[in-house]
């Protein structure tokens, strides 16, 4: 497993009274001042002597450990007027993150080692976060062969998914669980039954029968999770759940868990903070993604779910397209938005701010939580821990969201 | 008519969907619509109202009765006219919507009316327009215009819509029709029945739109209004089998001589396919109103275009009078 990151010289810096706040360790609130040296956290006190270092007033402000992604596309390679590593890694970096996992649906599609190699040349290049790269789990994303996963494995993927499109096939979504076992890589996958899916706009309820839009119903998405639910048990293979939106399918992986399968998932922070009335007003650069924004009841199930763990990890799903693409009737405009520079100032707006969720529990959703769902180091406020520090602003979002990260 | 001014832009109205009025708009309209009926008695059938206005009619979809509607609605109030077909045009050559809008706009037209096969066209519209822009149809969406003729045709012919019961029947799933009339109709007081086969029933129907739900055809057996949707074929998913075929669906659900009274006013937006969701029987039958509904569409068009172009009083006779002086006298 490889995360890549463009060398960069190590930090030497004191951080003076920020309020610490660390949801793996339980740390929380205490005002402590934090030395950093050589791209190292030496020291964690009070009143500690900046002894020449660069000091960072952070009075009023909160230190947590660096973000984590499960799940950005960085459309690279092919789609670099999208995105490219340079850029998606800096909107991580203004978001807080300090990994993240990119997906393979790219031109052409990341399914042979020469492909996978030239990105994380790249990433070596451009990171300015660590950055993972998945393998698809089919050659082409088309569901018909296994990519030949233990080669992948072994130039660094940090996982397989065929993101953007479900594993239609049941025998053939067994094979790579049971190959995935010897390549000790999870596999990320998109839940959809495209027969209950065909022609979606949104979310199927009483938004899309009012607008006209043709309806992505629920069970579109959790059939398919009780099905590779199902499987996992049966072969006892670990797997991981992305970008989940309803209450259907948040009910089949508490099930699950119950049962003892090793299920991780991940639910997207405009999931968790906006529903599908956002559609009414048919703009397609805010309100349109798959899976599509749900209702209400689904919104406040996922919450619920991410507050007690059934959902392991916040992933952004962040998914840039050339604004030409989406300046363009509802019916017509791709799906997917961006998420990286807000996600963590979203989901602290609507679920931290309101009480529904505390803060240390998302931190540990956005940061432990998807690290481990991938076997990833940690982030974690403790000596002896490394620092990225980065230097990315994080653009303001009005009165909609409070406080970005830095 | 407060409605819904994009962000961004100057302050336009516009009439994007039946939500966004309210009763007194609708009602306002509709009273200007019957102030324009007298001119349509006369010899000469135009007034100047909107002399040196631009209207232009912008249908990238196909369609017989809203595009000639429009235009003549246009031409009645003296108002230059541009009509713009997708075949024929840059629409072919690869342009996008927001370009087409873009080079449009340049001639600064007071109206753009359009017709798209895609919801939310006539909203990307606004946003790169400065004209009022009037929703002719998008997708399976809203087609607002449409429900303020069949308003107009039923309180002709019935003295009001209040407390009436209209019974929906078809293929609503893929109806921009039936989604505007069911807020159109409730907005004046009727009751709404969605009548026809499950799959083309939204799920959510009756609890989105406040409506009663039924798959049994005899239950039309009550509504004052029948009105009649057509399957629309050309919008439905290929191999979706929302009903096993054509067959089943007339034996279940067609609209027959034997399932409608003579009391029951039959009405459909057009085209009909006689033999299908209607038998030709009933269509041509004393109780059908669609010829009158076509009647309707153009002063009502006339009605929304006057609307939008004048400031609205809120006293909708008074508007209308001003606006049916014959052409003669002005130039006078």
């Amino acid at each position: 497993m490889q995360l890549t990151q463009r060398e960069a010289p190590p930090a030497d810096l004191l951080i003076k009274g920020a309020r610490l706040v660390d949801g793996a360790s339980g740390l929380e609130g205490p005002q402590l001042d934090v030395r950093i040296a050589s791209g190292v956290i030496a020291e964690v006190g009070s009143s500690l002597d900046p002894a020449g270092a660069e000091m960072i007033d952070a009075d009023g402000l909160t230190m947590t450990p660096g973000l984590v992604d499960p799940h950005v596309h960085l459309r690279t390679p092919g789609d670099e007027d999208e995105e490219d590593i340079a850029s998606g890694t800096r909107a991580a970096a203004a978001g807080g993150f300090v990994a993240i996992l990119a997906m393979p649906n790219t031109s052409p599609v990341v399914d042979s080692a020469a492909v996978l190699n030239g990105l994380i040349t790249r990433a070596s290049e451009q990171a300015v976060v660590a950055t993972g790269f998945f393998a698809a789990i089919t050659r082409g994303l088309e569901g018909r062969e296994l990519v030949d996963m233990a080669e992948l494995a072994a130039r660094g993927a940090v996982g397989f998914s065929d993101d953007g499109r479900p594993v239609e096939r049941a025998g053939m979504l067994r094979r790579a669980l049971q190959y995935s076992s010897v390549t000790g890589r999870k596999l990320s996958l998109h839940e959809e039954d495209l027969t209950l899916t065909a022609g979606a706009q949104m979310h199927e309820g009483a938004v899309s029968a009012e607008l006209g839009l043709h309806g992505y119903p629920s069970i579109g998405e959790s059939v398919m999770v009780g099905r590779d639910l199902q499987i996992a048990r049966y072969e006892g293979a670990p797997l991981h759940l992305c970008h989940i939106s309803a209450a259907e399918s948040v009910a089949e992986i508490r099930r699950a868990k119950e049962l003892g399968v090793a299920v991780t998932a991940e639910v997207s922070p405009h999931h968790l903070c906006l529903t599908d009335e956002l559609v009414r007003d048919l703009d397609p650069a805010v309100s349109k993604m798959s899976p599509p924004l749900r209702s209400d009841a689904d919104r406040a199930a996922l919450v619920e779910a991410l507050a007690d763990g059934t959902l392991d990890c916040v992933g952004t799903d962040h998914a840039p397209h050339r604004a030409h693409e989406k300046e363009v009737p509802f019916e017509a405009a791709p799906n997917g938005v961006i998420g990286l520079e807000t996600a963590f100032a979203a989901v602290y707006t609507n679920l931290v701010e309101p009480g529904l969720v505390p803060l240390a529990t998302v931190l540990e959703r956005m940061s432990t939580g998807p690290a481990r769902a991938f076997g990833l180091p940690a982030p974690a406020l403790r000596v002896g821990r490394p620092v990225h520090h980065g230097r990315e602003t994080a653009p303001s979002e009005g009165a909609r969201c409070r406080d970005g990260a830095r | 008519m407060d409605l819904y001014p994009p962000t961004g832009l100057a302050r336009r109205r516009h009439l994007l969907s039946i939500g966004d009025l309210e009763r007194a708009d609708v009602e306002r309209i509709l009273e200007t619509a019957e102030g324009f009926e007298s001119v349509m008695h006369r010899d000469v059938k135009k007034v100047p109202t909107l002399r040196g206005r631009t209207v232009m009619n912008v249908f990238f979809e196909s369609s017989t009765r809203t595009s000639s509607s429009f235009e003549l609605a246009a031409k009645r109030l003296s108002a230059d006219t541009v009509n713009l077909k997708a075949s024929g045009s840059s629409v072919d050559k690869g342009e996008s919507l927001k370009d087409t809008v873009l080079t449009l706009s340049a001639y600064d037209p007071d109206v753009i009316v359009i017709r798209h096969p895609q919801a939310g066209a006539p909203a990307l519209v606004t946003r790169h327009t400065d004209a009022h822009v009037v929703n002719a149809g998008d997708g399976k969406h809203q087609h607002p215009t449409q429900s303020l003729l069949d308003l107009y045709t039923i309180r002709k012919a019935l003295g009001q819509v209040e407390g009436l019961q209209v019974a929906i029947v078809g293929d609503v799933l893929h109806s921009r029709v039936a989604r505007s009339n069911i807020q159109a109709l409730r907005l004046l007081g009727a009751e709404v029945l969605l009548v026809g086969p499950p799959a083309l029933i939204p799920r959510d129907a009756a609890a989105a739109m406040g409506v009663t739900v039924s798959y049994d055809i005899g239950d039309i057996a009550e509504a004052d209004v029948v009105y009649v949707l057509r399957m629309q074929r050309e919008r439905m998913l290929e191999g979706a089998n929302y009903v096993p075929s054509l067959t089943e669906y007339s034996a279940l659900w067609g609209v027959t001589p034997e399932r409608v009274q003579p009391s029951q006013l039959v009405m459909h937006p057009g085209p009909i396919n006689r033999g299908v969701e209607i038998a030709a029987e009933v269509a041509d039958s004393a109780s059908s109103r669609i010829v009158d509904q076509v009647r309707a569409g153009l002063v009502t068009r006339m009605a929304v275009l006057y609307d939008l172009l004048t400031e609205p009083t809120t006293r909708g006779g008074q508007a209308a009078l001003r606006a049916v002086e014959p052409a003669g006298q002005e130039v006078a």
